[in-house]
């Protein structure tokens, strides 16, 4: 069974999302989706460990060998990512037939937990797959499973923010299955390693150029850079809380790894940031991201809204990490895609039990809320010092490699930049403090009482990770930067 | 063009020629496809959300110059990118000499059927296919998950009645579909099991049947319909179809060979390709007949939740 | 040049069609119609670059030795489902936004937001006061 390990991890909750619907009720579909997305992260696990271990592992979908068949192909880097989905995808769902309960109405809660698995599986699908049509698929998979929860959200804002989300998310799909459809007229094949390989020889044609330009603009539609981020603010701040909870750490995250996929191992690195100007370009369109998007966050009254500005300045420090293209800068870059992932979907949660206790998440409603829900509001204050970069949290870590990437460069004016956008941070995060700790409850509030066993457990688990691995950097570290020696061809 | 009716039927007629077209370069196949979706279920999807939302566009056109330099400029890069491409209908550009030549050669011995599309889609590119099949499971769960509304027992009575008085006027319809739809039926089944041989296969199948109780359904009414076909039995078939595609590959895994790798399925690698080919066509057509069918009756199903909250509406208006 | 290129060119521009109404027009199903022909240009692109001069429908027969080629066919057959499928999705959330805004135009539904979200602001800023 080992052998079939890579299938397997997105065969279950693949096969897991039918049989739900022939489950029916509603909470044995949710221990049925957290045993399936368990034994997911499990696989990964092992995956992980047998990639450290014994390198890359190619699996042929149907025993047809790779450019004919389907190949799947799992490296250090996906199988980095595929555990950082699944660990996620589990620790959330411990959460959310509580959460649920008050956000969707009975009857949807089945459909919930089959869009909330099938979502799973397109991630990882698109994770794991060596072929660049393979991909096309899955991104479709979860995506539109990701339009559907979004809708589920209580307010009617939360439809229009599916819309906008389901019309961007079509282009950005389509400009990458033409981007697919270029390479593959100039090369004969879809593979991924093959197309590596078959790719330099043509790299000169103008075809390829386009090609290229469409995969990356398709790509960076789905990640929210900076100017493309419209659509995202609004479906994170509607859509049910478990949703964005998941989504803030994973769905930006998978786009991230297609682009470092396309970007290193299909177009080679030498053709990406050598021959064409995308380190100027990522660098800027990162810095202005963190910029615009801190400010904004800045100004916001709606929580929720807060960390997802929050979330868009996060992409943008991602992608000043890969805009270095040095080994220290995509180490960076990959170990804040495991921290941000850990520190966005505990603050998500931790907002998830507000609007469980209190109805909303607006800025005015947590006056006073300190002393209500300490357990609550301490894990947002955590995970608020962690997106800041204060020592002892997964921030600073990464933070860290960020400034010593660039310095290793001579970037410093960037590395002070950096540290200034992360003053913005402290402004956001201060204003949540203020009202939690500081203010008066209003006076016409009941008050409430601590968050749901159900919501401390998953919230905490994720707390504790942030610092433990903000002190034992050990792991982490060893793996993002095995992966990021892998994708530059150097052999740890 | 302000009227949504005549935009949506273009767009059917746009679907319909470039079916055409591929027929023209070849793909039948594909052809055959996008004329039963591009030009009949998306076309009919529409027109019914138009019933509901009102067929008139307002006037205002927001942001144009954005719009068009977004489009001159990638329209630019695209022309720019067509420079370097091998010519129309060349035979020895990179596509065709690299990885496709496998597959016209060898499928015949390897497969065993003389459509290579369906050899390509059902062996070959077995998970494509199957993801497919999840991309459309995950659309019908979808639009229930945002159309499904609860139903009563007591009001499909009522419109029962409305439905039967409205519906004797088409006598003459009525009679001949009901005439065509086991024809209809009859076809999808033959298209399922030609797949191997010529243009169709499990998903245009699907689509065929699908059409066959959509048409029964606008005619004879969607509470008629579900008496016929019960919802959660469309569930149940449609998760059903992705099942049994799984389990193919499963079974496989189990005796030992990779997922999806169909030559362990009988004693004889060509027969065992046959055989899981053909469950997974069913598959294929099990879970898009019944998600089609599902979409429609969700769709339909909300049309009728809202026409009969504006009569109770209207009532209660009146007896003010 | 003129020749081999063209269809290419032909598609280039009716994918920009789409792309334009998707991008200028308020209306929501508009919208998805405009998306609708940009998925199908490209299906177009993909069955264009799989023929051969002189070839036949990729069906093993007696007496043919030219096919076309039936890789882009199978894609095609794929991303075809894959546009039902949103254009499904898509229109739902239209019905679904219909009821909720009582508008399917962009600009209307804008409007009725920024509304809420002043009304949310106002009563948030009374909240401090008080």
């Amino acid at each position: 069974m080992i052998s079939h390990l890579p299938i397997l991890q997105v065969i279950v909750p693949l096969m897991a999302a039918p049989i739900c619907l022939l489950l029916k009720r509603s909470q044995l579909v949710w221990l049925f989706s957290l045993f399936a997305s368990a034994i997911a992260f499990i696989i990964s696990v092992l995956l992980l460990q047998q990639v450290m271990t014994s390198g890359v592992i190619s699996y042929e979908l149907g025993g047809w060998e790779a450019p004919w068949g389907i190949e799947y192909r799992i490296d250090k880097l996906n199988a980095f990512l595929l555990l950082i989905i699944s660990a996620i995808s589990t620790v959330v769902l411990i959460a959310a037939q509580t959460s649920i309960e008050k956000e969707i109405p009975k009857e949807k809660h089945t459909l919930f937990y089959i869009l909330y698995l099938l979502s799973l599986t397109g991630m990882l699908g698109i994770v794991s797959t060596g072929d660049a049509f393979n991909v096309f698929v899955f991104l479709e998979i979860s995506s539109l499973s990701a339009y559907a929860l979004i809708a589920l959200g209580q307010d009617r804002r939360a439809l229009w923010a599916s819309y906008q989300y389901l019309i961007m998310g079509t282009i950005g799909a389509t400009f990458i299955l033409i981007g697919i459809g270029l390479m593959y007229q100039m090369t004969g094949t879809l593979n991924m390693q093959d197309l590596s390989q078959r790719l330099p020889e043509v790299a000169q044609t103008r075809t390829v150029f386009t090609a290229f330009a469409f995969v990356i603009v398709g790509v960076c539609l789905k990640l929210a850079l900076f100017p493309l981020h419209l659509w995202l603010p609004n479906a994170y701040a509607y859509a049910p809380s478990i949703v964005t909870a998941f989504f803030a750490a994973t769905a930006t995250k998978v786009a991230i790894y297609l682009l470092i996929r396309f970007t290193f191992t299909v177009f080679g690195l030498s053709f990406s940031f050598t021959t064409l100007p995308l380190q100027g370009l990522f660098l800027l369109l990162g810095l202005t991201g963190i910029f615009v998007a801190s400010s904004a966050a800045i100004y916001q009254n709606n929580v929720k809204h807060v960390f997802a500005y929050s979330s868009i300045a996060q992409v943008g420090y991602i992608i000043v990490g890969l805009s270095t293209s040095t080994i220290t800068g995509l180490t960076a870059t990959l170990l804040h895609l495991f921290n941000h992932a850990l520190m966005k979907s505990a603050i998500f949660l931790a907002l998830g039990a507000v609007v469980y206790r209190l109805g909303n998440v607006q800025l005015s409603s947590f006056n006073g809320l300190g002393r209500q829900m300490p357990l609550t509001m301490a894990a947002i204050v955590i995970g608020g010092l962690s997106l800041i970069g204060v020592p002892l949290t997964v921030g600073f870590v990464s933070k860290w490699y960020l400034l010593t990437a660039l310095l290793e460069k001579g970037w410093w004016p960037v590395a002070i930049l950096i540290l200034l956008g992360s003053l913005l941070a402290v402004i956001y995060v201060w204003r949540i403090v203020e009202a939690a700790y500081f203010k008066k409850p209003l006076a016409d509030s009941v008050p409430v009482k601590e968050a749901p066993l159900f919501f401390l457990i998953p919230i905490w688990l994720l707390i504790t990770a942030n610092i433990y691995f903000g002190i034992d950097t050990r792991l982490s570290l060893q793996v993002a930067s095995a992966a990021a020696q892998s994708l530059f061809g150097v052999s740890p | 063009m302000k009227d949504l009716f005549a935009v949506v039927m273009l767009l059917g007629i746009y679907s319909l020629l470039s079916a055409s077209f591929f027929v023209a370069m070849d793909a039948v196949d594909v052809a055959f496809t996008e004329a039963a979706v591009g030009a009949g279920i998306s076309t009919l999807l529409m027109l019914v959300v138009i019933t509901m939302t009102g067929r008139s566009e307002k006037t205002t056109r927001h942001k144009p110059w954005l719009a068009l330099l977004v489009v001159v400029f990638t329209g630019g890069v695209l022309i720019y990118g067509t420079f370097d491409m091998p010519y129309f209908g060349i035979a020895d550009a990179p596509i065709h000499s690299h990885v496709a030549p496998r597959y016209i050669n060898e499928s015949m011995k390897e497969i065993g059927i003389p459509n290579i599309v369906t050899s390509v889609l059902a062996s070959y590119r077995a998970f494509d296919t199957f993801g497919e099949v999840v991309v459309i499971f995950t659309a019908g769960i979808g639009v229930m998950a945002l159309l499904s509304v609860g139903r009563r027992p007591e009001e499909d009575e009522k419109t029962t009645a409305i439905n039967d008085s409205m519906h004797e006027e088409y006598l003459v319809i009525r009679i001949v579909t009901k005439m065509l739809i086991p024809f209809i039926l009859l076809y999808a089944l033959y298209v399922q099991f030609h797949g191997d041989f010529g243009p169709g296969g499990g998903f245009q199948a699907g689509v065929i049947f699908a059409a066959a109780i959509i048409l029964y359904t606008m005619l004879f009414g969607l509470t008629t319909a579900r008496k016929v076909i019960n919802q959660s039995f469309i569930q149940f078939i449609a998760a059903a179809g992705v099942l049994l595609y799984g389990c193919v590959g499963i079974v496989s895994m189990l005796n030992g060979a990779n997922f999806f790798d169909y030559n362990v399925l009988a004693s004889d690698p060509v027969a065992g390709q046959h055989l899981g080919i053909l469950l997974i066509e069913w598959g294929v057509g099990c879970t898009v007949a019944s998600v089609m069918i599902m979409i429609f009756f969700n769709f339909a199903g909300r049309r009728e939740m809202q026409q009969n909250n504006e009569k109770v509406n209207n009532i209660e208006g009146d007896s003010l | 040049m003129i020749i081999g290129l063209f269809n290419d060119w032909v598609v280039v521009v009716l994918m920009m069609i789409g792309l334009y109404i998707v991008i200028a027009h308020g209306n929501l199903i508009k919208k998805i119609v405009g998306l609708a022909i940009f998925q199908t240009s490209v299906f177009i692109l993909y069955i264009s670059m799989a023929n051969v001069e002189g070839g036949s429908a990729p069906i093993l027969a007696e007496g043919i030795k030219q096919f076309s080629n039936p890789l882009p066919h199978v894609l095609i057959l794929t991303a075809i489902v894959v546009g039902v499928a949103t254009t499904a999705l898509g229109l739902a959330l239209v019905v679904r936004i219909k009821e909720a805004y009582g508008s399917i135009e962009e600009e209307d539904i804008q409007h009725l937001d920024n509304k809420t979200q002043d009304e949310t602001e106002i009563q948030a800023t009374e909240g401090d006061q008080s």
